[in-house]
Order: C-alpha cells, then structure tokens, then sequence
C-alpha cells in the first residue's frame, strides 16, 4: 500500500525508434477522443448556457421570454446577503467536516493498525458509514436518531443533563456537519490507514531500539510519513463535501431560517421556489469563479500529492 | 540463581504488560468501532418496529420484530428501484467503455500532451455542477430530456468517468512493460494488445472501478431531484418522498433507508480493499 508514482512518465514500450509521423499521432490520440468529447459536451456546454443565461432575465414558471437584462443578476448576487451567508455557510461547513472527519479518522487509523482480535470486523463496523445512502443517512439522524422526543441521541444524553434537544432547530449546523463527519470519517480512516501499514517497520523498530518514545515516534516519523495521505484525504474529501446537498435537504431543507442553507441549496431553491434561472446563473457563474481559483490551488495539490515519492519526500 | 530467577520473572512480567495492553487496546477500539456503527445498528432495530414501538419514550431496545415496515416499502418503491438499477448500470457501462480507451491513450501509449489531459479530466470533478443547475435544467426541457432517465444516465457517466479515467490508467501502469513488448515482437497490433495482455491484467481493476462508479451513482440525490419528477424517479428520491408532511413514521422511514442502503453496503464490505484504491483514484495501491 503505498501511493504510486502516477504521474512519472507511463512505461516506455517502443521496441525501436520511430519517427512518430501525423498518422500516427491520430492512432494515438483515436482512443482518447470519445472520452474527451463526450467529456467536454456534457460538463462544458452546461457552464457555457450559465454564462449565457446569467445576463438574461428568466423566470421558467411565466410564459415570457428569456431578455437581456445586462448585468442586473451579477447585481443582485453581490448586493444579497442570502448569497454572501450561504457561500460563508458552505466553507464553514466544509472545513470544519473536513478537518474534524480527518481527526478522527487519524485516530481511528491508528487504532485499527495494531492487531487484536476481531480487528476486520471493527474495521467493517466502521466504514460502514460511508457506505450508507447519503439521503437514508440524513434522514436516520434527522428522525430515529436526532428526534426531541424518541431519539436516541437524547436517550443516550440523558445522564449528562440533556433533555428532549430539539437538535435540528437549536443546533441545525452543527447536526448537519455531525452528519458529514459521521460520513465521511471512515474516508480519512482509509486513506490515513493505508499509510500507516506502507510505513517500513524497520523505521520504526529502530527508533524503538534508540528509545525514542511513542509520542516522540508518532511525531517525528510517522506523521511526516503520512503527510501526502492527509493531504490527499484533505483533498477529495473537500471535492466532494463543498457540494453536500442530501444532508442539507433531508434534516433542515436549509433551515430553520437560512441556518443550514449552503450554496447548493441556496441554487437549489432559487431553481425550484423562485424558478429563477437568471438568477441562478449568475450565482452559479461566481461560484464557478470562486471555484477556479481554489481548484487552482488543489490541481497544483493534486500534482505534488500524486508524485512526491518522485521528488523522494 | 536469583539471577536467573530474575531473568526469567522479567520477560514473564513485560508479557503480560504486552497482553493486557493488547486487550485493552482491543476493547477500546471495539467500543468505538460500535459506538461509530450504532447509528447504522438503530436504523435497523428501528425498521423492524412497529411504528408505535419506534415512538416511545425511553426508546425501545426490546419489542416483537416486525416486517410490516419492509412490506409497505417493497409496495411502493418499484418503479424508483428500476429508475436506480437503470440509471447505475447503463451508466456505469459507458463509463467503463469511454473510460478504457481513454486510459489506455494516456498511459500504454500516450498522447503527446496526456498530463494536460488527465488534469482536464480532473478539473472537471472540481466544477461544482450545482451551478449550472438551473440551465441544466432548461436544456433538459428544450432537448426533451426533463424526466427520463436518459438524462440521469448522460450526466452520472459524466460525473464518473474522470475518477474511472484515473483509476483504470493507474492499473494499466501496472501491466508488466515486459509482457507489452513481448505482444509487439509478436506482431500484435493495438487490438490484439489490448483484448491479450492489458484485459487480463486489469481485469480486477475494472471491477473496482465499476464498483466506485455504482456507488456514486446510485447514491445520487441533487441531479434526479432537480431533473426528473416520476419517470425517471431513483430510490433516493423515495426516501425523500417517503418523509410524510404530518406525523412522524420512523420506523417506516428506518425500513426505507435500509433498504435502500444494503445493496451499497454489501457491495463495499466485500470490496474493502478496492475501495481504498478507487477513492483515492488510485493513488494508494
């Protein structure tokens, strides 16, 4: 287990030397094509129409035409604070998922690194999480679980004091994070196991011999060792939880208020209660800004994460 | 001879410090594998209730276990589990054959600029397509796409086949450069190369990747809910419809999730180890 050295130059397999002529390069390029197409109409043309609609005024539920209105929807996407809150929503709730799922799943790794007995079972129990149907889990935390009256969560409360929390109106944020984290801790668990066991055990045996102390150990050559596998971890899970959009919908539909309402569900409401396609074009044409220039950053991530052992980190 | 006595209480002594701390160690990781599964463990006790034993306080850990919650679900869930298989299946299906090819052009013989093209692959999971919601929506209306499933299948193949990209091209790394050279002194050509030595080989990986795919596309919710109404419903569109707007039914609600949840479940648990690799996009072996 260990990460590979994916973007070193693929294996050279030609026998002898070829000028590599103009036919050739189409045979070369002829396999990539479908893929590349298919991939460019279907994600592209998308954000091309957005563009396009954002300087339109439409509203899909009145029998008027799409117009030009300029740049009126930009206007109003700087000058709402419904946007501002939900953009500020959706980093909040990305970061703090993320790092938090990724303690835990630190810790947990480590816990599931040493032997014992019943060890794959434990380690089935937990990434059974991630597993479950995002909806069906939001949806399990929202009722059996997190419900005022016959939930579990207050049952098991009880003793410390808590009685019958009404968790999704006084602490809607913080259930719906709980629920990213619970999904997506055995994610980071994964991830950051699979470099604790590509760890060379003669490392550690002789920092054991040089009697070097657990902590000291951990600190000093094991997490330097897993650093590319947080970062990576780090990486995906943000892809995937800065678009959470189940968790939002099935425990608090963006509320109460706009409490939960992250910027995919702030889209998703201005398409389906506001039928505003204008509108939303123009808030999904600042997200697409803002998002290219994170992604700037993660794609420069993601090719240092991919080949670090090539740069012999 | 004390000495030796010593000696030999010594090791005796460290083991048992060894043990002890293994079973404790043991049981801590236990109680916290079950407390992280308890959530999992409650949504199926409570699917087996009946709904007045769910809506008790303190909550019932005792009852007579019933499948008239599962019976109401199977009554109703038909025509959103085809939705679901279809959309998975056919989805994942394109996936694998624009993705191989795909795979194949960037790393057994790659194109000229193929690092530019992997990262463009890449670039693509990064754009949110929650922001092209509402266009999505009307040219879905205009190409008469809004609610069918052709429309669910087009845009999950898209959603998948930059993490297949990945994923396969790291597997087809792993074929031997030996084995490749040997097909072309044989006088192999392209498909040859490709049926013979490559498919064998990654043949394990493709089941990986079609996995990661699966699970990815069944579980979607923001696509079908914004795009589809009846006709192309999926399971998790049930799950939100099966939240009734007065009253609470949790134990009916708890029979849904689970139900809906198994088969992924299933799948992942027998795939632990590939599921690593295909998360990652086969940055970890």
């Amino acid at each position: 287990m260990t990460i590979i050295q994916d973007l070193a130059p693929p294996p050279e397999v030609e026998v002898r030397p070829r000028a590599v002529g103009r036919r050739e390069r189409w045979q070369l390029r002829l396999p990539l094509l479908p893929a590349l197409i298919y991939t460019i109409v279907v994600t592209q043309i998308p954000f091309l129409v957005t563009l396009w609609y954002s300087f339109q005024s439409y509203f899909w539920n009145t029998p008027a035409p799409a117009h030009f209105t300029g740049l009126s929807n930009y206007k109003t996407v700087f000058t709402n604070p419904a946007f501002r809150g939900s953009l500020v929503r959706s980093v909040v709730m990305t970061v703090t998922a993320v790092i938090v799922a990724m303690i835990l799943g630190v810790f947990f790794a480590i816990l599931l690194d040493r032997k014992f007995l019943g060890r794959s079972i434990v380690r089935t129990l937990i990434i059974t999480p991630f597993l479950v149907m995002p909806v069906a889990a939001a949806l399990v935390w929202a009722g059996p679980m997190l419900d005022p009256n016959f939930g579990l969560v207050n049952y098991l409360l009880q003793p410390f004091g808590v009685h019958h929390v009404a968790w999704l109106s006084s602490h809607a944020l913080g259930s719906v994070i709980l629920v990213m984290i619970w999904q997506w801790t055995p994610f980071m668990m994964l991830i950051v196991l699979a470099g604790l066991q590509s760890q060379p055990s003669d490392t550690l045996e002789a920092a054991k011999v040089d009697g070097a102390g657990a902590w000291a150990t951990f600190g000093e050559l094991t997490l330097p060792h897993l650093r590319p596998y947080i970062e990576l971890g780090i990486l995906l899970g943000s892809i995937y939880l800065v678009n959470v959009f189940d968790a939002v919908k099935a425990m608090t539909q963006g509320g109460p208020g706009t409490a939960t309402t992250n910027l995919p569900y702030y889209l998703y409401e201005q398409v389906n209660n506001a039928f505003d396609i204008g509108g939303a074009a123009a808030t999904g044409v600042v997200t697409v800004i803002l998002t290219i220039i994170v992604a700037t950053f993660a794609l420069r991530m993601f090719a240092r994460v991919f080949q670090f052992e090539e740069a012999g980190v | 001879m004390t000495a030796v006595l010593v000696r030999d209480r010594e090791p005796a002594g460290l083991r048992l410090r060894r043990v002890s701390g293994q079973v404790g160690w043991g049981i801590l990781a236990w109680v916290v594998g079950i407390a992280f599964f308890l959530p999992v463990l409650w949504m199926l006790l409570t699917a087996f209730k009946p709904e007045s034993a769910a809506q008790t306080w303190p909550p019932k850990f005792i009852f007579t276990p019933t499948l008239a919650q599962f019976r109401l679900v199977f009554s109703g869930w038909g025509p959103y589990v085809t939705h679901s298989l279809i959309a998975t299946t056919v989805s994942t299906l394109l996936v694998l054959a624009l993705g191989v090819p795909a795979a194949y052009a960037l790393s057994v013989h790659p194109v000229p600029h193929w690092r530019d093209g992997l990262f463009f692959f890449i670039s693509t999971k990064m754009l949110p397509i929650v922001a092209a919601i509402g266009p999505l929506y009307v040219l879905a209306l205009k190409t008469h796409l809004l609610d069918s499933i052709w429309v669910l299948i087009i845009l999950y193949t898209a959603m998948n086949l930059p993490v297949a990209i990945w994923l396969i091209r790291s597997f087809m790394l792993e074929v031997p450069k030996e084995m490749l050279e040997a097909a072309e002194l044989d006088g192999a050509g392209r498909i040859r190369e490709m049926t013979e030595v490559i498919m064998p080989v990654i043949s394990p990986g493709l089941v990986s990747t079609a996995l990661i795919c699966v699970i990815f596309a069944w579980n979607e919710l923001f696509l079908a809910l914004n795009l589809t109404v009846t006709n192309a419903a999926t399971l998790p569109m049930f799950l939100i419809s099966s939240v009734p707007q007065e009253g609470l039914y949790l134990a009916h609600l708890s029979a849904a999730a689970t139900v809906a949840s198994v088969p992924v479940i299933i799948i992942g648990w027998i795939a632990q180890r590939s599921l690593v690799r295909g998360l990652s996009m086969g940055a970890i072996k």
